[in-house]
């Protein structure tokens, strides 16, 4: 007796908007943060869908092979944001030469906060602030940090999303949290 | 072997991070604990970033129960679809 064919899925560009646009756009901007870009990167998806449709093999849904296209769009999104410049943004926390290698930079120093601090997590405009302390990181930083923090996705998939090792995801999310410490200490805790 | 028992402030805050995501290792976290013997400053950086942890993970269960409300608006998707139309001619 010969095998059951396995079951062919097919394209159908008209109805993508409809069916996809709000499933696709979700997934990016939980990734990416910016309204705008999302919808760009969404907006590629689909143009590159259509232009690549010839080569649909049928063996993944409509669905998972427009994210596959998404997930490349997503990667292209993060090297370019993976600039130079993007890194200067960082500054340095710990020596990174001399005697003193790996210790704290003094005037980087954590300072004792108040000890109230933990009654004041619903306080609206705390949560603004971490807000804008997120968005002053450098783009790649925040995008890692958010997957990786507010999304709670494994450190393994953000790895193979980005096409990044897991210890460039660590050595991101310590400068990130580093950063993001010293931004509330200056703007909220001893403002 | 006292050798690697020793970390700097940097080692010791990675260390930290990774064990917000219950991701560092046991040896790891125990050279930690024998870093703050000698470095009150970690010390504070840990309880900050334990507060840190807390206030994240407080926002992220905000956005994830807002997430299934995002979406583009109608003006949006009709200004997609049409450029769609124009690509599929």
């Amino acid at each position: 007796m010969s095998n059951p064919s396995p079951i062919t899925h097919t394209l159908d560009p008209m109805k993508w908007i409809d069916n996809y646009s709000d499933y696709l756009f979700r997934y990016t901007i939980v990734r990416v943060n910016n309204h705008e870009v999302s919808k760009d990167l969404v907006q590629e998806t689909f143009f590159s869908g259509l232009k690549s449709a010839k080569n649909f093999e049928g063996k993944a849904t409509e669905r998972t092979w427009l994210i596959s296209i998404l997930k490349r769009k997503i990667i292209d999104h993060y090297r370019k944001t993976n600039s130079k410049k993007g890194q200067a943004e960082v500054r340095m926390n710990f020596y990174n030469d001399g005697e003193n290698e790996g210790d704290w930079i003094e005037e980087r120093v954590p300072q004792s906060w108040d000890n109230d601090v933990e009654k004041k997590l619903e306080n609206t405009e705390l949560q603004q602030q971490i807000d804008l302390c997120t968005d002053k990181l450098p783009k790649k930083y925040a995008m890692v940090f958010r997957m990786k923090t507010i999304q709670e996705i494994d450190t393994e998939v953000i790895c193979k999303e980005l096409d990044i090792t897991s210890s460039n995801l660590w050595v991101i999310i310590h400068r990130a949290r580093v950063q993001l410490r010293k931004c509330l200490e200056d703007n909220w805790f001893n403002n | 072997m006292f050798k690697k028992l020793n970390i700097t402030c940097n080692q010791a805050t990675t260390i930290c991070d990774k064990s917000q995501y219950g991701e560092a290792f046991f040896f790891d976290k125990i050279k930690l604990h024998i870093h703050f013997i000698g470095c009150k400053i970690c010390v504070i950086y840990t309880k900050q970033n334990v507060l840190l942890t807390k206030f994240y993970k407080h926002k992220a269960t905000t956005v994830k129960r807002k997430q299934d409300s995002l979406c583009m608006t109608h003006q949006e998707k009709d200004d997609l679809r049409k450029e769609f139309e124009k690509q599929n001619v």
